[in-house]
């Protein structure tokens, strides 16, 4: 991005400082407005909660390695696989790439000192962490078996923890709202002068995407998880049947926000594989605005499909058709997406780095997600596949190969902007294939297992004792995925103490972020103001040769000239 | 362009994270008109529920509502009126910079939410005297073996006799009934949490002034609270008619 430096070069000299030795105290840092602290001090958190969704994940995956159980009783399965799916999702999947990334970079990249309301981005942070707080206490109090979508009558019934559990979610809810909020001021109101709209990174048209869909859906989730509550606490009846409530009104409540959410998990991803595609690939992006209108596309139409996971429900068959149509046609703005980045790699420089083999491996992955989903988008195959493993098989391919892949290589990309050093490219590269080949091993076989009938939430397939074969395989390949997901948490941590000093931009990228900034930024981000002066992916195949300089001498003060 | 650390000459501080009072001033307004989207939605859900639960049981809550008070519904509506007048006219003295007139105008805002919340409270205790709570103490209509549903309720009694509207007899499906009263009390409820955070936000504004808090640089914060008390007004603006004022 070519950008200049209003005003005279200051006569200071380039000061070490940045926003991680700004200061030490713990108080510095919990009570910090600095929007990259608090990413950073997001990071820690959803590490924390990913780390206890992902043993009760092994718990299921070890349960079913046997036709008939092995570990868990019936009513303890139940309350596994609810934890798993509620940590997974709300304390996870839904806010990771915008609060940790998001947090981190959109003030950077837009030319902001800081986010617009830097102590409601505190106060988020801190709801986000009560939320979780009482969800885990609700587990250890005894757990919840509704699963992480709640349906009623059950989840009104059900004499386990959900109140608590709920109170969670509702609080964790308006966390991510006040961070929606918080973005929507940021991208409108902060840029920088020049930082016109169709210049803002592809990172931001996604996260201005994703911000929407949050104020528009979580409220909605909110309001109906807190109506389950008030039917539990108060003995209130809105959607109880006896009384000519209606229970399915419920459902269509959740998934109008619970569809959008998946929106909300993926399109952060989305923004993240165009900034890596771009900078691997030397080249710009292709079709820049066809792909920042299709998140605002998607954010659009993904309000508009929420009735295809209601198909066996009692809604009628021409809603069923009208929502199933509108599913078909959300394939295409995703599919743009695909394309465009395809095509930005086509007569680029591709270099296969760690940050580009995820973001490979997020499009390969994506693209069997996405597919597999117009299956269940179809109300015939939808009747024979709904319930099963493959349904549990098409979302993690969404979501773990296509979030959780695409937050890790965006993870790799920015760690040393974030902490200033470089960690060892061959060990990223070796976990980064083999989460990918962990990743197949798990979800593939569930794929098959699932459309012989294999029905989800059940521990035990006593009636089916071949399933094993592709149970077995399912464990297997999670195992290594485990062991995947550890390697980062081990070489990154070890790059913090003993990695090469990065510089400001290891990867020659473009934006701000990489051009302006000294790795890590110091806490005002930016020494001078800064004026925009043409677009963002000025990338040039041909001069691609400087791509892993890491220059240790460069300075802020050598990159202003 | 001026640094964030430069502090302008005369008018109020910007914050670090800002270029100019200006820019200070329209995010606030974005970030406050973005939060009542999030609450307009999230109202937006129970109104759906309301809706298609009158629709599909018209005949019954045309009969349950008659058990509302609509003139304590309309005395509510009128101080809520004019608690978003008196509320519009702090921020315009804010705007002034006439202090002590715009402190006096919270001060009646904060009267007047104190006013909705009495009323509120008469009309939620005459509910519970009569077991219309909807729990399982829920007794709605003619019950076998009494002669007639009679119950007395001290609040009722307490009101002025222009307040006091006719009783009528509970007809309508009991079951229906718990429906009706089970989305009303939950919207009402809800409602009126938003008045008591609006009275907390109120407090807390006048505080920050008092104290010449350096919370409080200009007249922006006393109208994002505005905005937020207009939408709590607006809220009940619409919850009167759908629930005391259904027609036949």
């Amino acid at each position: 991005m070519s950008a200049t430096v209003v005003g005279q070069s200051s006569a200071k000299p380039s000061e070490p400082k940045n926003y991680l030795n700004a200061d030490h105290t713990l108080k510095s840092w919990l009570l910090s407005v600095d929007h990259k602290r608090i990413g950073v001090m997001y990071l820690i958190a959803v590490t924390f909660f990913f780390f206890i969704g992902s043993i009760a994940a092994a718990m299921i995956r070890y349960e079913l390695t046997s036709p008939k159980g092995i570990l868990l009783s019936s009513e303890v399965y139940n309350k596994t696989f609810s934890a798993h799916g509620i940590l997974m999702v709300f304390q996870f999947l839904v806010v990771v790439v915008p609060a940790v990334l998001g947090n981190f970079l959109i003030p950077i990249m837009i030319g902001a000192r800081d986010m617009a309301y830097p102590r409601l981005n505190l106060l988020s942070l801190y709801m986000f962490i009560t939320g979780g707080f009482l969800i885990l206490t609700s587990f250890v109090l005894g757990g919840v078996d509704a699963g992480w979508t709640f349906y009623v009558p059950l989840s009104t019934i059900s004499e386990t923890q959900i109140s608590l559990c709920l109170v969670g979610i509702f609080i964790t809810g308006f966390s991510s709202i006040f961070t929606a909020v918080n973005f929507i001021g940021t991208i409108h109101k902060m840029r920088a002068p020049g930082m016109t709209w169709y210049r803002l990174p592809l990172f931001i048209w996604s996260h201005y995407a994703t911000a929407i869909v949050v104020i528009l859906g979580t409220p909605v989730v909110a309001i109906t998880l807190f109506l389950v509550v008030v039917e539990r606490g108060f003995g209130f009846g809105i959607f109880s049947p006896e009384l000519g409530g209606d229970p399915v009104l419920f459902q269509h409540l959740f998934w109008f926000y619970s569809h959008p959410a998946v929106y909300i998990m993926i399109l952060p991803a989305f923004g993240i594989i165009s900034e890596i595609i771009s900078c691997f690939s030397r080249r710009p992006i292709f079709g820049y605005r066809f792909v920042a209108y299709s998140s605002l596309s998607i954010a659009f139409l993904g309000f508009l499909v929420w009735g295809h996971h209601m198909f066996l429900s009692s809604q009628s068959v021409l809603q069923g058709i009208i929502f199933s149509l509108i599913s078909f046609i959300l394939a295409v703005p995703s599919a743009v997406k695909v394309f465009n980045w395809t095509l930005t790699m086509v007569k680029g420089s591709v270099h296969f780095s760690t940050p580009m083999l995820y973001a490979l491996g997020f499009m390969g992955l994506f693209v069997i997600g996405g597919l597999t989903g117009l299956y269940l988008a179809s109300v015939d195959t939808d009747v024979h596949l709904t319930g099963t493993y493959f349904i549990v098989a098409h979302f993690h391919y969404v979501m773990v190969g296509g979030t959780i892949l695409a937050y890790l290589g965006g993870i790799h990309f920015w760690w040393p902007k974030m902490f200033g050093r470089t960690y060892s490219e061959f060990w990223g590269r070796l976990s980064a294939m083999i989460i990918f080949i962990g990743f197949n091993l798990t979800f593939f076989p569930q794929f098959m297992v699932g459309y012989l009938g294999m029905p989800r939430r059940y521990h035990y397939y006593y009636f089916a004792p071949e399933w094993q074969f592709y149970h077995l395989l399912s464990t297997a390949g999670s195992t290594v995925l485990g062991f995947g997901f550890l390697l980062p948490a081990l070489y990154l941590t070890y790059s913090l103490f003993k990695g090469k000093k990065a510089g400001p931009n290891p990867w020659n990228a473009k934006g701000l972020e990489w051009e302006y900034t000294s790795s890590p930024p110091i806490t005002e981000n930016f020494t001078q103001p800064i004026l925009v002066t043409d677009s963002v992916y000025d990338y040039n195949p041909a001069e691609d040769s400087k791509m892993y300089e890491v220059d240790e001498e460069a300075t802020v003060e050598d990159m202003n000239k | 362009m001026s640094h964030s650390h430069t502090k302008e000459t005369d008018g109020p501080e910007v914050y670090f994270q800002y270029e100019d009072i200006e820019q200070q001033q329209e995010t606030y307004l974005v970030g406050m008109w973005s939060f009542l989207v999030t609450e307009v939605m999230f109202f937006g859900a129970l109104f759906l529920i309301y809706t298609l639960y009158r629709w599909k049981f018209h005949d019954d809550f045309y009969l349950v509502h008659e058990q509302l008070n609509w003139k304590m519904g309309g005395l509510n509506t009128l101080i809520l009126l004019t608690s978003s007048f008196t509320v519009a006219l702090a921020v315009h003295f804010a705007q002034k910079g006439n202090t002590k007139l715009q402190m006096r105008c919270l001060f009646a805002t904060i009267l007047c939410a104190f006013g909705f919340l009495a009323v509120k409270t008469f009309e939620y205790g005459a509910k519970i005297d009569h077991n219309l709570l909807p729990n399982h103490h829920f007794q709605y209509g003619h019950v076998e073996g009494e002669e007639e549903h009679h119950v007395e309720s001290k609040w009722d009694k307490m009101l002025p006799s222009v307040l006091q509207v006719e009783k009528k007899e509970q007809h309508g499906n009991p079951q229906r009934a718990r429906l009706f009263f089970s989305i009303y009390f939950t919207m009402t409820g809800l409602h009126g949490l938003h008045v008591i955070i609006g009275i907390i936000c109120f407090t807390a504004l006048m505080i920050l002034i008092k104290i010449k808090s350096s919370l409080i640089t200009d007249y922006v914060p006393t109208e994002m609270v505005g905005l937020y008390w207009h939408f709590v007004d607006l809220v009940w603006i619409f919850l009167y008619p759908l629930y005391y004022l259904i027609p036949k």
